[in-house]
């Protein structure tokens, strides 16, 4: 064997067909390690809908509740809140909702399905702190006779409306979230799922 | 390229290590099939690294979550089922590439000099791992975790005088519950490790001191050429780095039938119990320790209780362990290598090996009078090879050892 020239070519062959076949090994077993950093079947199961009954709601009475770990506000408008978001739109930063903050059949004034209900992702814009619920007229700490309701964050001084809709001149960047939900019943809404018809 | 070199070789001695330790390495030219297994531990101690390290980012360790997250990364963890199966049979897959890396040093002589502190800290490692692989066994919170760890603990308990104290102590509490699995979750995944790297660092180092042994028991460094290079050596790197590939790829397509087809292997690589959650209630009808301790459990089956006291079974099962470590200094033949040796040696060796696995047969099995007879007719052979070596290994005729490897 020792009289046999050395074929060199042969030889980096067979060292890089090793390596290319020895990465690949590593590679395959590389990836279920990686992947077991992704959410597992628990965490996306805990992303799951979340069913909400209004039936006891009343006008002005806000719920919480956890979607993905994510406080959602519930509230119902009476006519007059309803009316009033109307007549802010000058003193709002995107009162017609054109950042796609919404689902398109949420892309309205009240920002909803039903103009009475309202289903709001209740996490600042700005830096993810959850805004108070202000509902009372004229509120002297936060401008008087102009507040018509609506939504203070505690943490940067954001203020949005009862719509979600996001002021003028605050830290905030755009409106809050409305999640993808549908009324499963008149009295049953679905956090998460978007209506059929969508 | 050279530059990138020589700047790392100014400030650290990277080309001077791999030298030593790989490329200008010198060993036997003659190694065979039972020299794979030092790799393959250093394979398998990585891999039981890793795939703990991802164990433990899921893991629960409290006795109230810790059997519902190990089902947790079974079925809901991406992946989780393979990580964890890897993991348990990789660790019955440590036991039986180190117990072939012993016989190894027992068939050609490793252990006797200038090997001693090779086979000592080898020893040492053994035994760590040993507790490492109890340790583990245990965090699944099982029923067999449960009753193995209140068997093995209750062990320290029978040392006299401070034995009650002592398990106390070990426990944390009255009786093996959350602060048993919390300490030995902690030493599990950090303490041992720590050891067992350590270890092998320094078992790597001595053996690289001395030189390996070979199937010839001949010392290649006896016989140099004018460079001061062994005449019967060749470089580790690349001879033994690519005769180690084959070894891994042949280790890594039978651990992964396994893995893949059989990860609890009938019950002997994860018991069946252990998929039931730990009961203090109600003790498994059938309780064994894993195979690679059932060895020395049978040896401390096989000792009755004497003076009232479960302690000289303890000291005995202890003693089977420990013994071993006096290997270099028992052998008392002139000669390292299965091959020279003498006929009443190869006998002894054979009777030794019979002895160790018979006893970890028992090990498995219920006590019945005719297995508890056998236990200790194998329990006296077992100590008996140890006892007898320094008469056996210097009468008959051992085989002349020529000056240069045979092969």
């Amino acid at each position: 064997m020792s009289e046999q020239e050395i074929d060199l070519k042969k030889r980096r062959f067979l060292t890089n067909a090793t390596s290319v076949v020895g990465a690949v090994g590593v590679g395959f077993v590389a990836w279920p390690f990686l992947s077991s950093w992704m959410p597992s079947a628990r965490a996306k199961a805990a992303g799951a809908p979340v069913d909400v009954d209004i039936t006891k709601l009343e006008a002005g009475q806000l719920v919480r509740v956890l979607w993905r770990k994510k406080p959602v506000w519930i509230f119902r408008r009476d006519a007059t809140t309803i009316a009033n978001l109307k007549t802010l739109d000058s003193e709002l930063a995107d009162p017609n909702n054109e950042e796609n903050q919404q689902p398109a059949y949420a892309k309205n004034t009240h920002r909803s399905i039903k103009a009475e209900v309202a289903v709001i992702v209740g996490v600042c814009t700005h830096l993810g702190c959850s805004p108070t619920y202000r509902p009372e007229l004229g509120a002297a700490d936060l401008g008087g006779d102009s507040w018509k309701g609506g939504f203070y964050c505690p943490c940067h001084g954001s203020k949005f409306d009862l719509a979600g809709r996001v002021y003028a001149g605050v830290p905030a960047p755009t409106n809050l979230i409305i999640p993808p939900y549908h009324f499963v019943s008149d009295s049953l809404i679905r956090i998460g799922v978007d209506p059929k018809a969508s | 390229m050279d530059n990138n070199k020589n700047w790392i070789d100014q400030r650290f001695p990277l080309t001077k290590v791999w030298n030593e330790h790989l490329a200008e390495y010198y060993t036997p030219r003659n190694f065979n099939f039972w020299y794979f297994f030092g790799s393959l531990a250093i394979l398998v101690l990585v891999m039981q690294l890793i795939t703990g390290i991802f164990l433990t980012m899921h893991f629960k360790p409290d006795s109230a979550n810790a059997f519902a997250s190990v089902e947790y990364i079974m079925r809901d963890v991406d992946w989780g089922w393979l990580i964890r199966y890897m993991h348990s049979t990789g660790a019955s897959a440590f036991f039986v590439v180190i117990y072939l890396h012993m016989y190894r040093a027992m068939l050609y002589g490793s252990y006797k000099a200038p090997r001693e502190l090779i086979w000592i800290l080898g020893m040492v490692l053994y035994i760590a791992l040993m507790a490492e692989a109890f340790m583990g066994y245990v965090l699944p919170w099982g029923q067999m975790s449960y009753w193995g760890a209140q068997v093995i603990i209750s062990l320290f308990g029978s040392v006299p005088v401070i034995g009650p104290d002592l398990l106390t102590w070990i426990l944390g509490d009255y009786a093996v519950g959350d602060p048993a699995l919390n300490r030995f979750f902690s030493l599990h995944v950090i303490a041992l490790p720590l050891i067992l790297v350590i270890l092998v660092f320094l078992h790597i180092v001595a053996l690289h001191t001395v030189g390996s042994n070979n199937p010839d028991g001949i010392e290649i460094k006896k016989n140099k050429d004018k460079n001061g290079i062994p005449k019967d050596g060749i470089p580790f790197h690349p001879y033994y780095s690519v005769k180690d590939i084959v070894g891994v790829v042949v280790f890594l397509m039978i651990f992964s039938a396994i893995l893949f087809f059989s990860p609890a292997l009938n019950g002997y690589f994860l018991e069946h119990a252990n998929f039931v959650e730990a009961n203090p209630l109600k003790t498994p009808d059938h309780i064994a320790p894993l195979w690679y301790l059932t060895p020395f459990y049978s040896v401390l089956r096989a000792i009755p209780p004497m003076f009232g006291s479960q302690f000289p079974g303890v000291v005995g099962m202890f003693a089977a362990l420990l013994i071993l470590i006096a290997l270099p200094w028992l052998d008392r033949s002139k000669v390292k290598s299965i091959r020279y040796r003498s006929w009443p040696y190869k006998i002894a060796l054979g009777v030794f090996v019979v002895s160790f696995i018979v006893l970890g047969y028992l090990g498995m099995q219920p006590v019945t009078p005719v297995n508890a007879f056998l236990a200790r007719v194998f329990t006296v052979t077992y100590f008996g090879f140890f006892i007898l070596m320094p008469w056996f290994t210097s009468v008959g005729k051992t085989k002349e050892v020529p000056a240069r490897l045979t092969e």
